[in-house]
């Protein structure tokens, strides 16, 4: 064999593709679940938090400050690892599935906080006297005038953000949820072949690279915004 | 200030006859003598130093009063203790002889009769004009979209603004964005209107129609409350000047007598500051 051979043996089996590409597909099925999920669940939670924050309430924003630094502070497999073999000493038993969500849809959380609170930051005060003194509450203010302005704001940072931790749901192989590595190692194993790896990295491109795309399309569309 | 100046000047029978009616019927009394912003021994600090130190000022129905005064001097921070926009730490507020300040107060509810116009116009830049003044008619008086729309374009109309009710504040100039700003406070139909400096942010040329729109609404019959540095306005449009130094009003009253002959050496050297190319008289 030469070396062109080998390296088509070894990354493109044709037989070894085809024998293992609905197991990777099934595997698809369940990063784009599970990424979908986390980027619903970090978001939404991520921006009720700095919402809560922007109340002000000094024991609330401390807890919230506490829980953002913890979870972008420790390394995401670290806190898997813990939540799946830690918990169910303590009796409380999560599948792997349900903690990877879990625990990703936290991280994803706890940095959508910081930007979005950052965003409302930076909202000028006078946005909320300006609404405020018309006699709309705390809650529409922010509704209706310093959502909409902070979240714009926090659109580019927050895709690039939920980019990099949904890619993290490749660390739930560790705990065995059958996403797409998991079912390419699977693969690897069996058939002694990297050919299921490289399709697991092509399939990893077709998800992910789109969102890159559309993440460098919006902040070029949404940067001018506040110049 | 007018209220006493009409006590001064001799009343006729016919006068008196509806004096004495008037007072005899409580709601019409209290309907013309109380004043539509009362604001008693207002007192502001920020860590520790004294911003405003006992406030006493009355803005009477339709009057238009406006505070002069050193910057620093506090006049912005107490337009923001009016409407509780900053917590006063002592004295009282009344709007309408309704207190504004004290416990148990639905202050949204109160916020909504004061307009508030500001220096930096603080228009809602993703939203149309018309959609800035409509806001808080759907959402704090729960109108219709049809009646918020036309009371949002009758307010426009009555700045000038009508042609550009779907434009957004960054398309419009400087002095159309704060034409816009009034309507907002306006389409509320506030008791009282304060003013922060509207034109401090304007360039020269933009200035007159901003004057011109707050020189309607006097007209009108609105009470103002205004901060500014235009005194040519103020000589010209103002019922009552009153000048703030230090936290407290240092001199009060007309504008001809406070502009022409100021009786306290701080409003003197003010208004030589201020007026020092052009002549103080």
């Amino acid at each position: 064999m030469s070396p062109l051979e080998r390296f088509q043996d070894a990354f493109l089996n044709a037989e070894v593709l085809a024998r293992y590409a609905p197991a990777i597909l099934d595997g698809v099925w369940v990063t784009l679940e599970l990424s979908l999920l986390i980027v619903v669940l970090g978001t939404l939670l991520g921006t009720a938090l700095a919402c809560l924050r922007a109340l002000e309430i000094r024991a609330l924003s401390l807890a919230i400050i506490v829980f953002a630094d913890i979870f972008r502070a420790l390394p995401p497999l670290v806190l898997i690892l813990i939540a799946y073999f830690g918990l169910p000493g303590a009796g409380v038993f999560l599948s792997a599935w349900t903690v990877l969500l879990v625990i990703l849809g936290l991280v994803l959380a706890a940095f959508a906080e910081e930007i979005v609170w950052a965003a409302i930051t930076s909202v000028e005060r006078g946005q909320w006297w300006a609404a405020r003194s018309t006699g709309l509450g705390f809650g529409q203010t922010l509704a209706h005038v310093v959502l909409p302005q902070a979240l714009r704001l926090a659109i580019p940072p927050l895709t690039n953000r939920a980019i990099a931790i949904t890619k993290m749901t490749a660390l739930g192989t560790v705990i065995g949820v059958p996403d797409i590595l998991n079912q390419a190692t699977t693969a690897q194993s069996f058939s002694g072949n990297a050919s299921p790896l490289l399709l697991a990295a092509l399939a990893y491109m077709a998800i992910f690279l789109p969102l890159v795309v559309f993440s460098r399309w919006l902040e070029s569309r949404l940067t001018w915004v506040r110049a | 200030m007018r209220a006493m100046s009409r006590t001064t000047t001799p009343l006729t029978a016919v006068e008196e006859g509806v004096r004495a009616v008037a007072d005899a019927l409580p709601l019409t009394n209290t309907a013309t003598t109380v004043p539509a912003l009362a604001l008693t021994s207002l007192a502001k600090s920020y860590a520790g130093v004294s911003v405003l130190r006992g406030i006493d000022l009355d803005v009477a129905r339709g009057e238009m009063v406006f505070v002069l005064g050193p910057s620093g001097s506090g006049k912005s921070t107490l337009l923001r203790l009016c409407n509780r926009l900053e917590e006063p730490d002592g004295g009282s507020v009344r709007l309408s002889g309704e207190a504004v300040t004290g416990p148990g107060i639905d202050l949204d509810a109160i916020r909504r009769r004061i307009g508030m116009v500001f220096q930096s116009f603080n228009l809602y830049p993703h939203l149309t004009a018309r959609r800035n003044v409509t806001l808080a008619l759907r959402k704090v008086l729960r109108r219709t979209r049809r009646e918020a729309e036309a009371t949002a374009m009758a307010a426009l109309e009555r700045v000038g603004m009508a042609d550009k009710a779907h434009h957004y504040p960054a398309q419009l100039s400087g002095g159309q964005q704060q034409r816009v700003a009034i309507a907002r406070a306006l389409a509320l139909e506030p008791e009282v209107m304060l003013f922060d400096e509207p034109t401090s942010a304007l360039d020269p040329e933009l200035v007159g129609e901003v004057l011109g729109v707050m020189r309607d609404l006097r007209q009108g019959g609105m009470s103002m409350l205004v901060v500014s540095h235009e005194m040519a306005f103020a000589r010209a449009a103002a019922d009552r000047v009153v000048f703030i130094d230090q936290g407290r009003i240092v001199e009060q009253g007309p504008p001809e007598a406070v502009f022409a002959a100021p009786q306290h050496p701080r409003t003197q050297a003010f208004l030589a500051r201020m007026q020092g190319d052009w002549g103080a008289a």
